[in-house]
């Protein structure tokens, strides 16, 4: 149900859009120009920011530096009680979303699609972000560089969502396991 | 507090630091060449691939400022916005901007949310008086931004039926479920630091 809703969303959005712009009277194609024009100027914007902060990501992953890191926060990690094989995600995730989608798709290769990991690697990917991508393409747009409490926030707020989503998703997979044995 | 200034200098350094002495150190240096070369095209490739759905998302909302839909929109959620972002002066863009880029992220409209997202960076920017420095409603909007509102997580999904999973949508409500806390969990945390300043 809800796939379908996000499949016809756009063509359901620029239907209402226009509709609405017609039925008021508005120069909607003169409108759409004018907005358009924008598309170029912001695109050009971004890009030193976007090269900025792939060059870096790309060159602490190739160098296997994203590796050792993981290896040393390890003990840490698992002091917190993170199941092991999904500590690489939690670390990956903020600062490289393909490189993330490569972690969840070895969880979901070696225990299955529908295995507790499987699935917590699927839904952790689903409810997070790539925070360092985001917060630099947004700051560099509008040329901000003291990003005051923004990024400590950030990663606050995803440790802790980690560990909501692993101890409510930890109950629901035992309630349906419960329910599927009765 | 050092550190806290200018955060993206010293991350930005050591992760290009480390990853040189690192990739020296494990004999990786070749491989830093390739890297370097494909992710500097990859920036420019990215930038221009969001050149033609930037342009039409906000084209179309254009369309939807002028002819005042935007506007009736803003006004359903005004006064919840009223209470995430306290700061921005009531009808002003910024806020429609915010409402279209949460919106558009729900629905996985992405390069879409992109285009309104960097709007909304820019009005929030004329309400700035330092210029260099993050405002509360900037941080507010990229803390939750980054909590991910994507209600459908459509690339999971494919995986998973890639994979052979018995229900590949199964997890959509899981998804929404921790969805919905982290943006909690992120307006909250945002509020406590909003507060310590």
């Amino acid at each position: 149900m809800l796939d379908i809703i996000s499949i016809v969303m756009v063509p359901f959005m620029v239907f209402i859009i226009l509709v609405h712009g017609y039925i008021k009277g508005i120069d909607i194609y003169s409108a759409f120009i004018e907005g358009a024009k924008e598309g170029l100027k912001t695109a050009i914007n971004i890009m030193p920011y976007l090269i900025a902060i792939f060059i870096a990501v790309g060159i602490f992953r190739g160098s296997t530096a994203l590796d050792m890191f993981i290896h040393l926060l390890s003990p840490i990690t698992n002091l917190l009680g993170l199941p092991q094989e999904i500590v690489p995600l939690v670390l990956i995730r903020p600062v490289s979303g393909s490189g993330a989608l490569g972690v969840v798709k070895d969880i979901i290769g070696n225990y299955g699609p529908d295995s507790f990991l499987g699935n917590l690697a699927g839904i952790m990917m689903g409810s997070s972000e790539t925070i360092f991508y985001t917060i630099t393409l947004y700051f560099g747009s509008i040329g901000i560089e003291d990003y005051g409490h923004t990024l400590k926030a950030a990663l606050i707020s995803y440790i802790i969502s980690i560990f909501i989503t692993i101890f409510i998703y930890g109950i629901i997979y035992n309630a349906q396991f419960t329910l599927f044995n009765i | 507090m050092k550190g806290v200034f200018f955060m993206i200098n010293i991350i930005w350094f050591f992760m290009i630091f480390i990853g040189i002495i690192y990739g020296a150190l494990t004999g990786n240096l070749g491989e830093l060449n390739n890297i370097i070369l494909k992710e500097a095209q990859e920036g420019v490739t990215f930038a221009i691939s969001l050149i033609g759905i930037m342009s039409f998302w906000l084209g179309i909302m254009n369309i939807a400022q002028c002819s005042g839909l935007i506007k009736s929109i803003c006004n359903i959620f005004r006064p919840m916005m009223k209470m995430i972002f306290p700061d921005i002066p009531k009808g002003h863009p910024a806020e429609n901007w915010i409402l279209m880029n949460f919106i558009a992220n729900m629905f996985g409209v992405g390069n879409g949310a992109t285009a309104f997202g960097l709007k909304a960076m820019e009005e929030l920017d004329t309400l700035s008086p330092n210029n260099k420095k993050a405002t509360n409603a900037m941080s507010m909007f990229l803390i939750i931004n980054m909590s991910s509102l994507q209600l459908v997580p459509l690339t999971i999904i494919k995986i998973r039926q890639d994979y052979g999973s018995i229900n590949p949508t199964s997890i959509i409500g899981p998804t929404i479920l921790a969805t919905g806390l982290s943006t909690l969990v992120a307006i909250i945390v945002g509020k406590i630091f909003e507060r310590g300043n």
